[in-house]
């Protein structure tokens, strides 16, 4: 386990929850994640674990109302985003931390040519003149991968492909060369020929810049691929926490478990027409959450110690679970 | 015709959708949505049809529910030509053959209830008293893993698994003997995912359902399909049985396809085929094999003439030069 120092990004008992009308919905609920600089983290979960709203917390980007950070800290690069202020957060966004979102058309604005939003990046960021950032974002287009970039950089999102508007993105992401990347579900909405060639290209350019990544994706297959540690969450918490071979080797967790037994795989792991292993029941909605551990109206082993909630207990190997079965 | 073990039989099925430039205009070109595509399907399996969006897979599979009129083509059910069915015969035969939609959200009328969503088919098809069909829905409710009390709760009100098994419900309420499941689990969460594929698998054994199942996921098309079409811009690209495609994959398409796939093993190595460059687009599509401008293997014959599909092994279709040239 390396020194504290080598953290570029460490979370600590992050708490972020959404005030609504029909009660307070704890997103995000007491999370603690580390990232080492030139690291891959997996953020592992399916929808309403709060792996979004963790990324978003980061970046500050809660709507604030209806929610709200309300504990918590977030180090990093030497200080807590959650003390700056906004003028100083915008500094960060877009420079030191980028995000890619799932839908490219969220984030990219549909009424102004490519070539001027990476050039407002650039600008805003690096202080660049008009001429300097054009010529830097057909760069970035190169970088990317866009075919033809000095053409492509006068388009508007509307004619690139959905592929093509996931690399624009990325090259809006990396303009400034961050130390983090947060991807989120980056190539969910993507055909899977065009997936592997993003995942490439973010390993690519990772190792060429030596850029640090969270990936948050619900697919177990492409952070098998891509993380080197991986935290799978569930209601809001971390339920296992370690290094990628491990989680998929010999997961610990029952939802983790049953996670990998849900899923048709090609690799001959299942003999094909065995049932798939479905975990029984819904995600609870967050705002009718079970008490004591959150996992046990769905769990197999549930016993009478998990009407108390477990607390992350770390097992020999450096693996964390929130389950009192490893007690 | 004589009678043999197929249900459905489509020949030479072309689909055209033309493009207006202007709103008036007459229109020059046309998105070649499925061009000559020879398929059949058999009575009691499941065939999967994969590939990427735009091949024409949806298309395909509403052309044989005559959701869409063929440009050119045939289309047999049970022997019977479908094509020449006036609309009294054609509203008979939608008894037979019904559909699962991709969407769960917005393939259900929010403004009616459960109930009544599920009760339409038999209503339209003017089958029991109020009674028999109310007791029938609740049956069905039951069969799809819904409680009967929930007949009067509107769509809203469900989860998005839930939903797609009200879809299902639907789909079922007048005895079709086939079912075309058109991406009916990509849009829900893995382990729901899970708990739909069995509940589709049950289903097919109780009711001696035949099902196409069209899907981009490969490891799910797998675990659920007997065999195995693949379909590239508007053509079969390679057809085989299940097993038989996922080990020993003809089509360089197909090997891109498997290999692009990303596989829950952290400890796998890979050599991923990455193609290269953009999907071509289907208005104007490649001239000779549609693949060629993508494929590693390309060569002399390649652009010239579509390659024939040829059965190359005994069940193992494949259109592709690397197996000999056309007859």
């Amino acid at each position: 386990m390396s020194g504290e120092n080598s953290y570029l990004l460490k979370i600590r008992n992050l708490h972020t929850y959404f005030f609504t009308d029909e009660g307070v919905a704890k997103a995000v609920d007491g999370v603690d994640l580390e990232l080492e600089e030139g690291g891959t983290l997996g953020l592992v979960g399916e929808s309403g674990c709060g792996k979004t709203v963790t990324a978003l917390s980061i970046m500050r980007l809660i709507p604030e109302p209806p929610g709200r950070i309300v504990d918590g800290e977030i180090s990093f690069d030497g200080s807590n985003l959650l003390m700056l202020s906004e003028a100083e957060m915008r500094k960060i966004r877009g420079r030191s931390i980028s995000m890619i979102f799932q839908e490219p058309m969220t984030s990219l604005n549909p009424v102004f040519q490519i070539g001027d939003q990476i050039s407002e990046v650039l600008r805003l960021h690096e202080g660049m003149s008009r001429r300097e950032a054009w010529n830097r974002s057909v760069e970035m287009l190169k970088m990317v991968g866009i075919p033809s970039p000095e053409r492509r950089v006068f388009e508007y999102p509307h004619q690139l492909s959905g592929g093509m508007r996931q690399r624009a993105m990325i090259a809006m992401a990396l303009a400034c060369s961050p130390k983090l990347m947060i991807a989120d579900e980056p190539t969910t909405a993507l055909d899977v020929t065009i997936q592997a060639q993003i995942l490439e290209l973010i390993n690519h350019l990772q190792k060429e810049k030596g850029m640090s990544v969270i990936l948050i994706t619900h697919n177990l297959g492409v952070i098998a691929e891509t993380a080197r540690k991986v935290a799978v969450m569930y209601a809001g918490r971390i339920v296992e926490y370690t290094d990628v071979r491990l989680v998929f080797g010999t997961p610990k967790h029952p939802y983790t478990q049953g996670l990998l037994k849900s899923i048709p795989r090609l690799d001959g792991a299942q003999t094909r027409r065995e049932k798939l292993e479905a975990i029984p029941g819904l995600v609870p909605s967050l705002l009718d959450l079970p008490k004591g551990c959150k996992f046990s109206n769905r769990c197999k082993y549930v016993f009478d110690r998990c009407a108390e909630e477990p607390s992350l207990i770390e097992t020999a190997s450096g693996h964390l679970v929130r389950c009192w079965l490893y007690e | 015709m004589k009678a043999n073990g197929n249900l459905v039989e489509a020949r030479n099925l072309k689909k055209f959708f033309p493009v207006h430039t202007h709103f008036f205009s007459r229109a020059k070109t046309f998105v070649q949505a499925v061009v000559g595509v020879n398929l059949s399907i058999r009575r009691g399996e499941t065939l999967g049809l994969v590939g990427e969006s735009g091949c024409g897979k949806s298309t395909l599979g509403r052309l044989i529910l005559r959701l869409e009129e063929p440009t050119e083509g045939q289309i047999f059910f049970e022997t019977e030509d479908i094509l020449q069915y006036d609309s009294e015969r054609l509203r008979q035969l939608r008894r037979e053959m019904q559909i699962i939609f991709q969407d769960p959200y917005s393939s259900l009328n929010p403004r009616k209830t459960v109930g009544s969503i599920i009760g339409e088919p038999l209503i339209i098809h003017r089958i029991g008293t109020k009674k028999e069909r109310e007791e029938r829905v609740s049956k069905l409710l039951e069969v799809v893993g819904l409680r009967p009390e929930h007949i009067n709760r509107y769509p809203h009100e469900f989860s998005g698994g839930q939903r797609q098994r009200i879809g299902i419900a639907r789909a079922l309420a007048l005895n079709p003997k086939l079912i075309i499941a058109d991406e009916p689990v990509s849009a829900l969460d893995v382990s729901i995912q899970a708990q739909v594929l069995n509940l589709l698998e049950d289903l097919q054994e109780e009711f001696h359902l035949t099902y196409l199942f069209i899907a981009h996921d490969l490891s799910v098309v797998e675990h659920i399909s007997d065999r195995v079409a693949v379909m590239h811009l508007g053509r079969i690209a390679e057809l085989a049985q299940s097993e038989e495609l996922y080990r020993n994959p003809k089509h360089p398409y197909t090997q891109a396809l498997l290999s692009a796939n990303p596989v829950p093993d952290p400890t796998l190595e890979r050599k991923r085929i990455i193609l290269q460059g953009e999907v071509p687009s289907p208005i104007n599509p490649p001239s000779g094999c549609n693949f060629h401008t993508r494929c590693p293997y390309r060569f002399e014959p390649c652009p010239t003439e579509v390659p024939q599909f040829k059965e190359i092994e005994p069940h193992h279709w494949v259109a592709c030069y690397l197996y000999g040239p056309n007859e």
